[in-house]
């Protein structure tokens, strides 16, 4: 047995290290706490991410499942260790870290692997990483990083001044998310201050009574205080539209869903326990609503909205009704969807303090302008009393654009007057955060005797929850892009977002138009089929061209289904002929199908303002620093913007210095959704950029044609064979601090949408279209997705292999949709039960980068963010329809959803 | 504070549990889970430590002993009789290669999940536990042993040792089949195990079992009596699906309806046998 008061002792990273004589800890716990080793990163704390993946004398291990006492004495390895170079510039080669979360777990899993097999084939690295989960990638980029890991390579050179935009250069802020040096919501906080745990309602609906919270509190001597909502000394009210801000930080009286928080307990961050056993909240359950069908004629969640309805969105050109009663064909049909969970493998966390006069926040987020902005209101201070300075960002695709333990760090802080921070569990961030709208749809459309589209009917109920969040975004969102990227002249579209006590449903990637894009999907090959008609020409005939109007009575400015759709013919034309022969040479059992699906998507804010703001300064020596605002979540604005801003001004990529985002140092650019921050954002570092040349040359007297030549000893300007060092250490600091600086805004020009949903709602937007084919056990039920061909207008790529894995993990998403994700409140809150795909879910995927150049766009550039998701799901369906016959209403088809379909669709045994 | 010890020898960790109730550590792979904190609370035996529960042996009379801290990793990459390829394929989808290398085999056993990968296998393996106590030890058939949904008859002053295979079950070949809603890190829909011996050129031994579909996995004799006698060919044929749905006692869950598990159950079974005896066929 061993010495149980001594500190245990082991090596890390080769170098001896002692651990607190705690040996039931997690090793995840005692590496990140006591030795300040942050790049183990902990998702779930159950084994089920294998981001905390460490080496236990060479095997890999989930750091959160090992005790203490078990590492003592022996080796174990994290990130920050030795002899993972190649592997590291293999990934930075091949795109394999988007947000790095799961980076550091990849890494050691892949390591592992490595030393076993130095040059592994695909399937074995598959195999290797099944125990990591990634939300970003589609997991194609990590695994080719592992099969070339061997490989020397030396590093790509970067792009030539004016040669960034178009290159596939490795992402900017790539090496940190590489290294376990990246500081993530829960990697940064100040010592000798408070933990923060929130008590949480274990009801969907309940009224709450505190006891004795300060007999509690004193009870237990590392308890530094308890809040409650009595203690919020602003407006106890967020919500991402202002005019819909309902949501409480802290509830008062009554809890309106499952996991809402009613107190905050303050515990000593000293590494003593934080349990809130024995809390004092007495509940008392009340008649919930559950069932969104149910809502209208419920007693209303908020007192102005009869109903409970949020907002219903509508979109109507024509007679839809009269034109489906002449149509020579149609279809008609319901689908069903459930909640989705971002899951991404960062749960929420931050830190805070004060700094002066001044509330810092440091957590992850998507939005720090608007978390500013919230938590100013509810802490009742002024904006410039808020500092929010986000975190790097672990994933986020919605989830992180409303706030969530902002406020809630900032009144500990404000009431104690000591540092906070605050780490929500897995199954905390999976309660109290947003969900996709689950969505009840039914549609009707219909098509002349040639298989022109004549008309649509679409009617969605989207379950919006107990709270405003997105949303109103989703029910206006969803009937503009009801019709697809088709030409549909009678359209009659509506989305309600109702409220319920379920999960507070609101941004995922798509605001509901993945939903409803499933629904149409469907029916058109079902449409297809009753006009003979092959399903992809179907769709090239009704796909929107150049000049047609939208259902909005928008004209497009760039329009780029048609070429998408083009793209893909002979890849449709060489999968239909390889199903063909497989279902030629199979016997019966094992069906092979191909399917297709559309998408497109409006880029930025429905008819409301958007703008972003950009700065680019020059320091009086010579340096080049761009304020960048736009929150990189992994998607690569970090690089993308200044790829931008680096061409616009004719200086080498590596020239620029990047700051931000920091509501203290950079300028509002907008929050990171709606496939808005190539596109807005990049214009407005566009016109920085161009602003800042035209004064640089200015100042040096040159041309337009001018060569600006960034060096380490200043800015020099060359023209005609002169050069000549730039004169700045005499100018006067302008307002920004710089002896040159350029700040501009860009705001999409859009126009309002009328009561029939008639206007421009958007500046831009992006097209795409992707096959999957699928084997379907039909015997079981279960589907394996081959392949997925994606072709995806994309404007111009800024930077290809960013698009490329946009794309990659937008389809593992859609993917996620189609066969497996769905979050029951209380049944799967844990990522065991809610499940996400894994490396062998993965299809093969061949990504198209389409160009279309969009004349608002920067250099041409649209959003790509959220299409890439929105045909995955409709496309795996169809395909699966196109093997079995069955009809699917309903997702995520699981086995036993798709064996029923297969024995109603006259399939059975 | 800590309670946790890793005693260093069988008899000292017999001698710490028979001063009072302690949380056995195998593992971690569901103890952890299981609390949201960051540590494991209360009173903890790891047993990680322990020589006589670490590795495979030569059983008694051409048996197998497998300690009862093996890990999956361990029983995957071992040399063991074909009998033992579905245990062997388990063990490689008990989560991926970090749960492997960590999870144990007594430990799935005692976690007594209805889903636990370990024990269908082992029931077509005829396996026995030994559980070591102040009485001394003890031997149990694992049916005996699981006696419910997370509840086993290992009484709270005794540890699991090992598990045993006796040499007549080592015959044949063996196979597992998981169903789950992916490819990794899954909690079974169904799973099945099969275990098939040809003599003469027809089966001379059946094994079958099935998990997730009852609170404790379990055997199929009416189906395995079916099967002896059975030429290769004929032994898929053999399998009486509706004898495998009322084996059974499947429920609704998140992954699956009851209808559903125990149709996909008669499917699997038909599969594994018809697997194995096109591998007896192609001998």
């Amino acid at each position: 047995m061993t010495g149980l008061a001594v500190a245990p002792s082991l090596v890390v990273n080769g170098r001896p290290a002692t651990l607190r004589p705690d040996r039931a800890r997690r090793l995840s716990e005692a590496l990140r706490e006591d030795l300040g080793l942050t790049g183990t990163k902990t998702g779930c704390d159950a084994g089920d991410c294998g981001a905390c993946t460490v080496l236990l004398d060479g095997a890999p291990v989930c750091a959160c499942l090992t005790p203490v006492g078990r590492a003592e004495g022996r080796a174990v390895t994290t990130v920050e260790g030795p002899g993972l170079a190649g592997l590291r510039a293999s990934f930075l080669r091949h795109g394999a870290a988007q947000c790095g979360i799961c980076t550091p777990g990849m890494l050691m899993a892949a390591a592992a692997l490595l030393a076993e097999v130095p040059r592994p084939e695909a399937a074995a690295v598959r195999a290797a990483l099944g125990g990591v989960l990634c939300r970003c990638t589609g997991y194609g980029p990590i695994v080719a990083a592992v099969v070339d890991a061997w490989r020397e390579a030396p590093p790509a050179p970067g792009p030539a001044a004016g040669a960034a935009v178009g290159a596939a250069v490795a992402r900017v802020d790539g090496v940190p998310r590489l290294t376990g040096a990246a500081l993530y919501g829960a990697d940064l906080w100040k010592p000798g201050g408070v933990v923060l745990k929130a008590v949480r309602s274990p009801h969907p609906r309940a009224a709450f009574a505190f006891g004795d919270l300060a007999g509690w509190a004193a009870a237990r001597a590392n308890v530094a205080c308890v809040l409650t909502a009595d203690d919020i000394p602003g407006e106890n009210r967020f919500g991402a539209i202002p005019a819909y801000a309902d949501q409480p930080a802290l509830a008062e009286r009554e809890v309106r869903h499952r996991g809402e928080a009613v107190a905050l307990v303050a515990f000593e961050d000293d590494g003593s326990p934080a349990s809130l056993a024995g809390f004092p909240v007495a509940w008392t359950p009340l008649p919930a609503i559950l069932d969104p069908a149910a809502a209208a004629s419920a007693p209303p969640l908020h007192p102005r909205r009869p109903a409970n309805l949020l907002v219903e969105g509508r979109v109507r050109r024509g007679d839809a009704a009269a034109a489906l009663a002449v149509a020579a064909h149609a279809a008609a049909g319901a689908m069903r969807t459930g909640f989705v969970e971002h899951a991404p493998i960062e749960p929420e966390a931050g830190a805070a303090w004060m700094e002066g006069a001044v509330l810092v926040i440091r957590a992850t987020t998507q939005a720090p302008v608007m978390d500013r902005d919230e938590t100013a209101r509810i802490l009742a201070l002024s904006r410039e009393q808020v500092r929010i300075i986000p975190s790097a960002v672990g994933g986020g695709f919605g989830t992180k654009l409303d706030v969530s333990l902002q406020p809630l760090l900032g009144l500990a802080v404000l009431k104690l007057d000591r540092p906070a921070r605050m780490t929500f569990t897995r199954r905390e961030s999976m309660q109290a955060t947003t969900k996709r709208h689950p969505a009840a749809m039914t549609a009707r459309i219909g098509c002349d005797a040639s298989g022109r589209l004549a008309a649509l009917e679409f009617d969605g109920q989207f379950d919006t929850g107990a709270y405003a969040s997105w949303g109103p975004t989703v029910a206006n969102r969803v009937p503009v892009h009801a019709t697809g990227p088709y030409r549909i002249p009678a359209v009659a579209a509506r989305a309600r977002a109702v409220h319920t006590n379920n999960p507070v449903a609101g941004a995922f990637r798509g605001f509901g138009v993945p939903q409803a894009t499933l629904l149409l999907e469907t029916l058109i090959d079902r449409l297809a089929a009753a006009a003979g008609i092959d399903r992809l020409a179907f769709r090239r005939l009704n796909a929107l061209a150049p000049g047609d109007a939208t259902a909005t009575g928008q004209l497009p400015g760039a329009v780029g289904i048609g070429a998408c759709l083009a793209a893909l013919q002979p890849r449709w034309d060489r999968a239909q002929a390889e199903a063909a022969a497989v279902r030629a040479a199979a016997g019966p059992g094992l069906l092979r199908g191909v399917g297709v699906a559309a998408c497109w998507y409006g880029c930025g804010n429905t008819a409301l303002p958007n703008p972003s703001t950009v700065r680019i300064g020059l320091t009086h020596a010579g340096a080049i620093v761009l304020h960048q605002g736009a929150t990189e979540i992994g998607q690569g604005s970090d690089t993308v913007i200044a790829q931008i801003a680096a061409d616009a001004l004719g200086v080498p990529l590596a020239a620029l210095a990047l700051v931000g985002p920091d509501t203290a140092l950079t300028p509002d650019a907008g929050k990171t959704s709606a496939s808005r921050q190539t596109f807005v954002t990049g214009r407005a570092a566009l016109a920085a950029a161009r602003a800042l040349r035209a004064a640089v040359l200015r100042l040096a007297n040159a041309g337009e044609g001018a060569t600006l030549l960034p060096g380490a000893d200043g800015l020099r300007v060359a023209e005609d064979g002169r050069v000549a060092l730039l004169d700045l250490a005499g100018l006067q600091p302008d307002a920004a601090g710089y002896a040159l600086s350029a700040t501009e805004t860009y705001d999409p020009p859009t126009a309002a949408l009328d009561a029939d949903g008639q206007g421009a709602p958007y500046a831009v937007y992006g097209w795409g279209a992707q096959i999957a084919e699928v084997a379907v056990d039909a015997a079981l039920g279960t589907v394996r997705v081959l392949r997925v061909t994606a072709a995806h207008d994309v404007g111009r790529a800024i930077n290809p292999a960013l698009a490329r894995g946009q794309i990659e993990g937008g389809i593992a998403q859609g993917l996620g949709l189609a066969l497996m994700e769905e979050y029951l409140p209380g049944r799967t809150e844990n990522l065991h039960d809610y499940l996400i795909p894994t490396t062998d879910d993965m299809p093969e995927v061949e990504a198209i980068l389409v160009e279309v150049p969009d004349p608002e766009g920067p250099m041409g550039a649209k959003g790509l963010g959220e299409h890439a998701l929105i045909p995955t799901a409709p496309a795996i369906l169809n395909a699966i329809r196109d093997a079995t016959g069955a009809t699917l209403a309903e997702v995520p088809v699981l086995p036993h959803r798709l064996r029923a379909a297969i024995r109603a669709a006259g399939g059975g045994r | 504070m800590s309670g946790y010890v890793r005693p260093a020898s069988l008899t000292e960790a017999l001698g710490l549990l028979a001063r009072g109730p302690h949380v056995l550590l195998a593992g971690g792979t569901d103890l952890y889970p299981a609390t949201e904190g960051p540590r494991l609370d209360g009173a903890v035996i790891d047993l990680s430590g322990l020589p006589e529960l670490a590795g495979i042996a030569a059983g008694p009379r051409g048996g197998l002993v497998i300690g009862a801290c093996t890990s999956w990793a361990a029983i995957a990459a071992a040399g063991l009789p074909a009998a033992c390829d579905g245990l062997r394929a388990a063990a490689a989808v008990v989560g991926g290669r970090q749960i492997q290398n960590a999870g144990t085999i007594g430990g799935n056993l005692c976690n007594a999940s209805p889903a636990a990968d370990g024990v269908p296998p082992l029931l077509t393996l005829a396996a026995e536990v030994v559980l070591a106590g102040p009485r001394g030890s003890r031997r149990l058939p694992l049916e005996a042993f699981l006696a419910g949904p997370r509840l086993t008859r290992r009484a709270p002053d005794e540890i699991l040792t090992a598990v045993h295979l006796p040499a007549a079950a080592l015959a044949g070949r063996g196979v597992f089949l998981k169903l789950g809603a992916r490819a990794h890190l899954v909690i079974s829909i169904v799973m099945v195990a099969a275990r098939l011996a040809f003599a003469g050129g027809r089966v001379a031994a059946a094994a079958l079992a099935v998990g997730a579909c009852s609170p404790v996995a379990r055997r199929l004799p009416a189906v395995e009596a079916a099967l002896v006698g059975a030429l290769p060919e004929e032994a898929a044929g053999r399998v009486d699906r509706a004898a495998v749905t009322a084996a059974l006692a499947p429920l609704d869950d998140v992954r699956a309806s009851a209808a559903y598990r125990a149709e996909a159950a008669g499917e699997l079974v038909a599969r594994a046998v018809a697997g194995l005896a096109r591998a007896e066929a192609g001998r």
